[in-house]
């Protein structure tokens, strides 16, 4: 098994599967998908970056010197069995391993070209431009319209009326508005679990990130919350970066355009996410997407 | 390799070589151990009944509004509860007033901030330990600590340091009252003069023909008589042969008043109480902080809240209720405290609810001591009628606690 990012040297294939063009005047959909983002001769396009990344939880190595490339406005999905380092490494790209002790890696992330891992990185800052949404719905204990204007009260002092439209939005983003307009002032918590996760990624763009990660965000849902998440995630897209830790590789093939396989802690293989599940490069990735193993 | 299919006859053998224990043995001791459990818990509540009979049947009888009004006596048809009911309040709110803000500050501190290390751990199991000191412990550390203050500022009657009072030189007028001079310091004397002023305490004609004293002081000019003169009695007027000196300094104290060291008093008093009950209220917090799901700080964290936002706008709210209601009982357990305050060695015999930090007072649980420690069969019914305020006292602080968990008590996930 090599530990190294293999899809630098495979031939850009051209994508059966390409991304649909969401008719939103954005440029973003415009890169061809047969270039590979991994090809520094695409800098723009590439929004995280990471090198030879190393981590540990103690003595135990999670990630071994892991290369990839997370391109802009996409939607990369991470895959593999349980214990592969995906979540790890998603929780890298916003610092959420500072809150774990015993934590650390050595190697590069970059965002924009800011390494996230010096120890000088505002993690506040870097928090709010990368958003988080969790495997499991955590609502806080409060209105659904405090838990939306939660955020944006850290960062920001805004006007009541300023607020109440940013709530609004970002619940119209989150494609929950219709559901909960006539009762923004009671409890997170009576809302059902597709609901209170579409609450909190609404929670999560409230605070107008770049990227958002999400990890897992379907596993303790219904078939038909996921089903709506999937959707919003597909709506989300062309405004977001965003990075998807996913045990169903169904999911991975619906919403993801590109997919990365993870394996005992490294990146197997890192590509389009068509050719992930119709032409992979390892053995492994073969194994796994096709439901030998894991 | 698990074995996926054994031989199944042998296995049937295998369950069927146990000894049969039937199955009707079994819930005849299951019901027997219930009927011995209900026959346990009802000693423990009988005695309790027992005892709430007989105060209720001892003391409800003297039970009044009267004897809530009234102070201390030695004649237990006048005595009553008032100094003690009101020094059991004011020591409360002291203690909650402190305890509250510190315990709760260093169950976050433990919990949200602090590395998992030596230090910290040191600190977490000692302050468990402290949590099962004796209070009458914590009453002797009260007296060296805030009565005495190690003796660092004078003896108690002449402290070193005081804010916020006003002093007055005591002198007796010619009718016998006292009479008081404003002064600077206690050290000095007053010259005083025809047409200074001072302050006589007003006398009421009381119901019995008694004199009762308010605390109001009412400002007269002084007339100073020669000793050789013969004068009228009248208020403010002063012998100048019969006193040259003062005879005591009295202190009139705002309620802010402080003096270093505190004394016998209502601070000193709420503070050891507060040094009882903090490391309870700190166990009880932290097991509030705990009991917030981790989800809801990374949630906090993830959108880019520091610690501290992050324990103000969604740690503390979540566990408010469970803080309250930890901190209330811990509380009510002050109240009812009587071995820390009487190693204070407050006075029993107090006629005045206290009106500043550094009035002397008494509790009720002292007060109730007090009577029953009395040969007379009157006081003893005193005592069980004291016993019945301290638990009404005791159960409205409980429903207070229950009120504000039910109010406050939301569903987490």
């Amino acid at each position: 098994m090599s530990p190294t990012c293999p899809t630098g040297t495979r031939p850009p294939m051209p994508s059966t599967n390409a991304p649909e063009p969401r008719n939103r005047g954005t440029t973003v959909v415009a890169l061809p998908p047969h270039v590979n983002p991994i090809e520094p001769t695409n800098p723009p396009e590439v929004c995280i970056r990471c090198r030879s990344l190393n981590s540990w939880y103690g003595d135990l190595q999670a990630l071994h010197s892991v290369g990839l490339d997370i391109p802009k406005n996409r939607v990369s999905a991470f895959i593999g069995p349980s214990g592969c380092g995906k979540s790890t490494l998603l929780r890298w790209f916003n610092r959420m391993n500072d809150t774990i002790p015993s934590a650390r890696a050595e190697g590069e992330i970059t965002l924009d070209g800011r390494d996230l891992l010096d120890p000088r990185c505002d993690v506040v800052d870097l928090r709010r431009r990368v958003g988080m949404v969790f495997q499991k719905p955590n609502p806080f204990p409060k209105s659904i319209f405090d838990n939306v204007a939660f955020g944006p009260r850290l960062h920001r002092r805004y006007s009541r009326l300023d607020l109440e439209s940013l709530v609004e939005q970002s619940l119209r983003r989150a494609a929950i508005w219709d559901e909960v307009k006539d009762r923004l002032d009671q409890s997170a918590l009576g809302l059902s679990g597709g609901q209170q996760q579409r609450l909190c990624i609404a929670r999560a763009i409230a605070i107008g990130p770049e990227v958002l990660l999400m990890d897992e965000p379907c596993s303790a849902l219904d078939p038909r919350s996921t089903s709506a998440i999937e959707d919003l995630i597909r709506n989300l897209r062309d405004q977001y970066t965003i990075v998807i830790v996913t045990h169903n590789m169904q999911q991975a093939a619906r919403v993801s355009d590109r997919t990365a396989f993870f394996y005992n802690g490294a990146l197997i293989e890192s590509n389009e996410t068509d050719l992930i599940f119709t032409n992979p490069a390892h053995r492994e990735t073969e194994d796994y997407v096709s439901g030998r193993f894991g | 390799m698990n074995d996926a299919r054994p031989n199944s006859n042998h296995f049937q053998k295998l369950i069927d070589r146990g000894v049969p224990r039937t199955s009707a043995a079994r819930v005849r001791i299951d019901r027997a151990f219930s009927i011995i459990c209900l026959g346990i818990t009802l000693i423990a509540v009988l005695a309790l009944a027992l005892l709430l009979a007989s105060i209720l049947i001892e003391g409800f009888p003297g039970l009044s509004w009267s004897f809530i009004e009234r102070y201390a006596s030695r004649i237990p048809e006048q005595a009553g509860i008032k100094a003690p009911l009101f020094g059991s309040i004011w020591v409360a709110s002291i203690c909650a007033i402190v305890a509250l803000p510190v315990g709760v500050a260093t169950a976050v501190y433990l919990e949200e901030f602090a590395a998992k290390n030596r230090v910290t751990n040191f600190l977490r199991i000692n302050i468990s330990n402290l949590a099962g000191v004796p209070s009458i412990v914590y009453g002797i550390l009260g007296l060296t600590l805030f009565v005495r203050m190690f003796g660092l500022f004078g003896p108690i009657q002449n402290p070193a340091f005081e804010i916020g009072g006003e002093t007055f030189a005591i002198y007796y007028d010619s009718t016998g009252e006292p009479l008081r001079v404003p002064v600077t310091s206690r050290n000095e004397t007053p010259s005083l003069t025809t047409g200074s002023i001072g302050y006589i305490q007003d006398v009421l004609d009381g119901p019995d023909g008694e004199l009762i004293f308010t605390n109001n002081w009412t400002p007269i000019p002084l007339t100073i008589v020669n000793g050789d003169t013969k004068f009228t009695p009248a208020y403010g007027v002063i012998s100048a042969v019969d006193v040259v000196e003062p005879i005591d300094y009295e202190i009139q104290k705002p309620w802010y008043y402080v003096q270093f060291p505190f004394g016998q008093t209502v601070l000193a008093g709420g503070l050891t109480l507060m040094l009882v009950v903090l490391p309870v209220v700190i166990i009880s917090s932290q097991e509030a902080l705990r009991s917030v799901p981790r989800s809801l700080r990374a949630g906090s964290m993830a959108m880019g809240a520091t610690r501290l936002q992050t324990v103000f706008r969604v740690t503390l709210p979540a566990s408010i209720p469970m803080i309250m209601t930890g901190a209330i009982l811990a509380m009510s357990r002050a109240i009812g405290e009587a071995a820390p305050i009487l190693v204070l060695g407050v006075a029993l015999f107090i006629t005045d609810v206290p009106q500043s930090l550094m009035d002397a007072f008494t509790v009720l649980p002292m007060q109730i001591y007090n009577w029953t420690s009395r040969p007379q069969e009157e006081f003893r019914a005193l005592a069980a009628t004291g016993i019945i305020v301290l638990l009404v006292v005791l159960l409205a602080f409980n429903a207070i606690a229950v009120l504000i968990r039910q109010k406050f008590s939301r569903p987490l996930q």
